[in-house]
């Protein structure tokens, strides 16, 4: 160990050698207290992961196994670092789904969205500068901002989406304030973790706002196809092709495990967005891409789409039964697709500082607090129906409403004022966020 | 001699007994012993019925069911061999009011103290409970769960409009709180190793943090200047060497434990007992390991071939 001048020792002799945006990735209580949710006794309403169980794992095998036999020295190869030719081929199919029309040459295929997110904002993204997001944001998002050093500005959101009212005078505000704001960062389906979607109304209004300011906008769209109710809404990108970069993902509509996400963009920032890829990972995965575009090619994805809403429905459908039966005394809205509920606890009570009763209940959630850039949120929590069984999903719901009791009468017995409001953020691990 | 890991469990700590658990495999493997980790689940009575008469088993849960006795108390049920403190006096251990109280019996000095229930603030009410707590014990304090570890549920109360605070995040983990009172000289960690007569004390770590020595300051590097060995004269370090093997073999601690006191006036002060230390990166005991020029993997094999064979001397 490197000793200090003073004799003692910090443990880590590259103290000193950390960029200053490293000093805040530092592991924290919450984020250990999150390692008991992988337990099979532990109900994790954490997680954003997808129920993947129904996916044909026979059919997927083999296909895999003939990908690797029959073209194994390309799939095993590097690639292209933009991206498999076949699959960007796909990606314009899948995105006009969405009413998006591109080409293969827009599309930059990436390892998951959010390399396509931190791709983006390397590109943009200066210390200092400011990013536009709605208020919550995507804790992975938020974590890629931090990490790039810029500043986060919230604009509330309603039960249609981003209100385009409060976007055009927070950016007015900024604006005379001498600050540059580089993009909105947006999530327009089924947000993560509010559940919300932007009205078809409010999209060209937000556009036009953002083009008015000079804004780019950032499109995050993983839950697009994974509606209950209805039909895609029209992506942003189809109602602006050269003031949106659309950022997409196979890992809800088919599996997270093959990491393989994409951005389409104006060509400039194209061109951009591939240098950065290939300084950063060189290319995606050759073996990835093709096994994603064999599925498309092969296997009915779209019918295995359809599969995933039913079940996300029932899932849905279960959380919010339990919610109303068991913690009536909370509000929360409810999803017609994704995977969130956003439930805001009852006055005066701190999800983060409830999480270690939760913990001891054997129940799992994501605090609000990570889904700000600053910190705030405490009242409000992320509920993830994707994971668990629509009866583990009660089961939770229910050691939930005992803990919220619990809190409820710590806040009876100690006062308001004793509860207080948090406002560290945390970093969830990858599969949390 | 194999060794058999429990880490991980369903406690507050799990992630920081997942990666003591890890360290400590590597540092046994490292000295050709065959390890296995595991965690507490169902699987694990079928495998300690598996055991044969050259493994024994390590515990490393932290937290409860690790260090409050109850693991312990199944492996004492299956009949194996294991590494560290036997049930019962772990869970006098684990409960902080009752450890004190007899560490005190026996002349051993610790905070001044005072225990109460959360039940108590809600039957009597939590003003006039706090009332009573503010005139007997002024800030500053510190507020704990009577059962916990990490750091975990614990503030330092340094003004009274702070302490209602203070005793709901504790109560968060715990439905006890002790308070105790706050000193502020040097803070040290002493880790013992063996039993009764033959245990024996490590060089003292001497903590220095920047801010509150919580979570966070344990658990990443860089908040925390650590010496090991203590920067004490000759008369300190005999006087906390002393009291870490005093508590040690009074509260009739097994193989391993870190005794942590604060000296007040150059008096040694008790203020946790943990029979299942950490053994991360940053933990101590391990830097005091380091600091007596032992290995880690050699001091492991011991500890472990000593256990094996307390268990067939029985």
């Amino acid at each position: 160990m490197t000793q200090s001048d003073s004799g003692g020792t910090r443990l880590d002799p590259w103290l000193g050698s950390y960029a200053s945006r490293a000093h805040n990735m530092r592991s924290s209580e919450i984020r250990a207290l999150f390692a008991v949710a992988s337990r099979p006794e532990v109900v994790s309403l954490a997680g954003g992961m997808p129920y993947i169980g129904g996916l044909p794992l026979e059919e997927i095998g083999e296909m895999m196994r003939r990908l690797i036999v029959e073209q194994g020295e390309t799939a095993l190869q590097y690639g292209s670092g933009q991206g498999h030719e076949g699959l960007r081929e796909h990606i314009t199919h899948v995105m006009a789904l969405e009413g998006i029309r591109a080409h293969p040459d827009d599309v930059v295929v990436t390892t998951g969205s959010q390399q396509a997110l931190d791709l983006v904002t390397t590109v943009f993204i200066d210390p200092g500068d400011v990013i536009v997001a709605e208020a919550p944001s995507y804790v992975g998002a938020l974590g890629v901002f931090r990490a790039h050093e810029a500043d986060v500005v919230h604009v509330p959101m309603d039960e249609n989406g981003l209100i385009p009212a409060s976007l055009e005078t927070t950016l007015a505000a900024l604006k005379a304030e001498g600050k540059r704001v580089k993009f909105l960062y947006t999530v327009p389906n089924y947000h993560n973790p509010g559940g919300v979607t932007l009205s078809l109304e409010r999209r060209p209004q937000v556009l036009d706002i953002c083009r008015r300011f000079g804004v780019l906008v950032l499109e995050d769209n993983p839950y697009g196809l994974l509606g209950f109710e209805r039909e895609p809404l029209p992506a942003m990108r189809s109602m602006d092709a050269e003031g949106v970069i659309y950022l997409g993902s196979f890992s809800k509509t088919f599996a997270p495990g093959f990491r393989v996400g994409w951005a389409a963009a104006p060509h400039a920032v194209r061109d951009k967005l591939v240098l950065a890829s290939e300084a950063a990972i060189l290319c995606p995965s050759n073996a990835s891409q093709m096994a994603i575009a064999s599925y498309l090619d092969h296997s009915d994805w779209q019918g295995q789409i359809k599969k995933f809403r039913e079940q996300y429905r029932e899932r849905r459908d279960a959380m919010i039964t339990a919610l109303e039966e068991f913690i009536p005394e909370a509000t929360w809205n409810v999803p017609d697709g994704g995977f969130y509920v956003w439930v805001k606890l009852p006055e005066g009570l701190d999800a983060k500082a409830m999480l270690p009763r939760a913990v001891t209940a054997r129940v799992a959630y994501v605090p609000g607090t990570a889904f700000y850039y600053d910190g705030s949120g405490s009242n409000y929590m992320r509920l993830s129906y994707c994971y668990p069984t629509p009866e583990r999903i009660r089961e939770g719901v229910q050691r939930l409403a005992g803990v919220v009791a619990a809190e409820m009468e710590t806040l009876r017995i100690f006062g308001p004022d004793a509860v207080g409001p948090t406002t560290t953020v945390q970093f969830p691990s990858p599969d949390l966020a | 001699m194999n060794v058999l890991i429990l880490a991980g469990g369903l406690s507050h700590e799990r992630d920081v007994s997942i990666r003591s658990g890890r360290r400590v495999k590597d540092a046994l493997e490292s000295r050709g012993l065959k390890v296995t980790l595991a965690d507490v689940d169902a699987a694990l009575i079928p495998t300690l019925r598996k055991l044969g008469d050259d493994d024994v088993v390590w515990p490393l849960l932290h937290g409860a069911s690790g260090e409050d006795g109850s693991l312990q108390a199944l492996l004492e049920l299956m009949d194996v061999p294991y590494v560290g403190t036997r049930a019962r006096e772990a869970r006098v251990a684990w409960i902080k009011p009752v450890a004190k109280a007899i560490l005190s019996r026996n002349s051993v000095a610790t905070p001044d103290y005072v225990t109460l229930p959360q039940s108590l603030f809600r039957e009597v009410g939590a003003d006039h409970m706090m009332g009573a707590l503010l005139d007997r014990f002024p800030p500053p304090v510190v507020v704990k769960p009577a059962r916990g570890g990490s750091a975990l549920g614990v503030t330092l109360v340094t003004e009274p409009g702070a302490l209602a605070h203070a005793m709901v995040q504790c109560f968060a983990y715990d439905d006890m709180a002790m308070i105790e009172r706050a000193l502020f000289g040097t803070e040290v960690g002493v880790s013992v190793i063996g039993t009764g007569d033959d245990a024996r004390v490590l060089p003292a770590v001497e903590i220095v943090c920047e801010g509150p020595y919580d979570y966070d300051a344990r658990y990443n590097a860089g908040r925390v200047e650590y010496f090991a060995p203590a920067r004490l004269g000759a008369e300190a370090t005999a006087v906390v060497e002393a009291t870490a093997l005093e508590v040690h073999r009074t509260l009739g601690l097994v193989d391993i434990s870190r005794i942590d006191m604060i000296l007040d006036g150059g008096v040694p002060n008790v203020i946790d007992i943990n029979v299942s230390p950490g053994m991360t990166e940053t933990s101590l005991l391990p830097q005091a390991i380091e600091a007596s020029g032992s290995d880690l993997g050699v001091l492991y094999e011991t500890i472990c071939a000593d256990a094996l064979a307390r268990y067939r001397s029985r």
